[in-house]
């Protein structure tokens, strides 16, 4: 099959080439800048070695610690309310209702709007002195919240916003739902078990690939949430909602300390890949693939 | 499952309150989008316009020049679907209907880079543009999409073509077509709907990219929609009739898009969601 090598390599050239360029070599050129002081601002760029990452882990900055404990929160708050949230609506829309089609409609168009319109349209809404929630809020005789410009309320504020858009999330959901065989619903309706048992001994056990492909994509996803914090909030209040990601940002291109940036990209990396790492070691205790073997 | 009928009507509420909680922000962006100030500001607040201020998508679109931002958002747009589109189906075909040795060992390779934080390689392909004296011009936004159009294209239409029959091939095979011919006569025609797919999510990714037009773009004749967009919200903060009236305009395509092409898109998650 020589002929073969040659074609597959030539059809998948401007993808691996791509991939050299884009990922690979970029890759790369971050670690070693990460281990220089470039800064666009400043004549001599010299090897520091590995001063950067002395300087973030040893508390010298501040910000950096701060910035990696919002994230957390950011993360600890988001995935679960993506999972849980987008499983119970693909629960709902799986049931035979009528309209379901109009109902899936209307909750994944909003994913689809573009991050800085949603950002408008939530701060509109989220204002505190003229905004419909807190008007809403107060009409019912409920506490109103200064959401994003409070500084305990802007995280979980931002993590709102980012629920209106967790359409695509249940549309995977639903798919993996619609593929558990009717049989094993009646197995359980001939034993004599509800709803509750189906959904612990049928549902969750068969959509747990679903669930697994889900939170792990929430999780990287969440990590690296920086439009919000750049056009919601940027950082604020006081530094409150400073993502670790606009925190990047705003060292190598506002402060244009590149080297010292790169250093915090590959530490974003580093935690990214544990815990993907750390979701796929523990799936197989609690991930069922039918046949056993995944495909 | 069978529902009761009381857990069926249970269901069917809460479906109805979920969805209007995913409807009334579009709502309030359309009926602020068309009042004056004077009314926005009214508490408690109101829901119909009074009048209808059709004027303000007017100003809201030329105290700013939106109509080159709009150009330069389509010349992207457009580029990089074209670009996605051929790439990526010629990466997927190579990596699915051509027999080759490594190929799979690539192609996990390759796979890598979606779990990769786009984050990481953020600054060393700003200063290699930057080097190439491309900062400041539309190419970094383009340019990529023309080798293999993210692995996350080329995942989905081999995922879909992993499902043509093999004999397809060897009969094309033995009237004596070559892999090009296969791809373009045989292949690509067939995948027509996974195509669709990748093309609408390429419009949207473009469409909606903010961080890539952010970090390459300084010249305010450059930008892009979503950056005039933001610019817009920093210039005239509290104007919120006239910045609702951008955000729909910013916001309307992307939902055409999504209405006509409504069927391809739930496929394509589906497609790309299953076998992760």
């Amino acid at each position: 099959m020589r002929k073969g090598m040659f074609y597959g390599l030539l059809f998948t050239a401007p993808a691996i080439l791509g991939f050299a360029i884009f990922t690979l070599g970029p890759m790369i050129a971050s670690l070693v800048l990460s281990l220089t002081n470039y800064n666009v601002f400043k004549d001599q760029t010299s090897f520091v070695g590995l001063d950067n990452f002395v300087r973030l882990f040893s508390g010298e900055d501040e910000l950096f610690y701060k910035s990696l404990g919002i994230t957390f929160y950011f993360v600890v708050l988001r995935v679960p309310a993506v999972i849980l949230i987008s499983f119970g609506i693909a629960l709902l829309l799986n049931l035979n209702v009528k309209g379901r089609a109009i109902f899936r409609t209307i909750i994944y168009l909003p994913s689809i709007v573009p991050a800085v319109a949603s950002a408008m349209i939530w701060m509109w809404l989220l204002n505190p002195d003229l905004g419909l929630i807190n008007s809403l809020l107060s009409r019912l005789h409920l506490p109103t919240s200064d959401w994003l410009y409070g500084e305990s309320s802007v995280i979980p504020s931002v993590v709102l916003t980012t629920l209106w858009g967790i359409g695509s999330t249940v549309i995977i959901f639903l798919a993996g739902l619609s593929g558990i065989p009717r049989q094993y619903y009646e197995a359980i309706e001939v034993d004599g078990g509800g709803w509750f048992r189906k959904l612990s001994h049928v549902t969750v056990p068969m959509v747990t690939p679903t669930i697994f492909f889900n939170t792990i994509m929430t999780i990287i996803g969440s990590f690296q949430v920086f439009n919000e914090a750049y056009i919601l909030t940027q950082g604020g209040p006081n530094n409150r909602s400073l993502f670790y990601v606009f925190y990047l940002w705003r060292t190598g291109f506002r402060d244009a300390e590149m080297g010292y940036a790169s250093a915090l990209a590959w530490i974003l990396f580093i935690i990214i890949l544990f815990f993907t790492f750390i979701v796929f070691r523990t799936s197989k205790s609690w991930v069922y693939y039918e046949g056993g073997d995944r495909a | 499952m069978r529902p009761s009928k009381l857990s069926l009507t249970a269901s069917y509420g809460a479906l109805i309150l979920i969805s209007a909680m995913f409807v009334i922000p579009f709502v309030w962006l359309i009926r602020s989008s068309l009042m004056n100030l004077s009314q926005i500001f009214t508490m408690p607040p109101e829901w119909i316009p009074k009048p209808f201020q059709w004027s303000n998508f007017h100003k809201a679109l030329t105290v700013l020049p939106f109509d080159v931002f709009f150009k330069n958002t389509l010349i992207i747009v457009v580029t990089v679907l074209v670009g996605t589109v051929i790439t990526s189906s010629i990466g997927a075909f190579g990596f699915s209907r051509i027999q080759w040795k490594g190929r799979d060992t690539v192609f996990a390779i390759l796979m890598t880079s979606m779990m990769l934080p786009a984050a990481v390689t953020i600054i060393p392909s700003f200063l290699g543009w930057q080097l190439m004296g491309l900062y400041d011009t539309l190419y970094p936004l383009i340019v990529p999409a023309y080798f293999g159009g993210g692995i996350f294209n080329i995942f989905l239409l081999r995922q879909f073509y992993l499902t043509i029959p093999r004999d397809f091939d060897e009969a094309a095979f033995v009237d004596g077509a070559n892999y090009w011919q296969i791809y373009t006569r045989l292949i690509f025609p067939l995948s027509r709907s996974a195509i669709i797919v990748v093309a609408l999510f390429s419009f949207l990714a473009s469409w909606n990219d903010f961080m890539g037009p952010l970090i390459y773009l300084k010249s305010d004749s450059l930008f892009t929609l979503a950056l005039g967009l933001q610019m817009f919200q920093g210039t005239y903060t509290a104007q919120w009739d006239l910045l609702m009236a951008a955000s729909a305009t910013v916001v309307l395509p992307c939902v055409i898009v999504f209405l006509a092409g409504q069927r391809y898109f739930l496929e394509g998650i589906t497609l790309t969601g299953l076998k992760g």
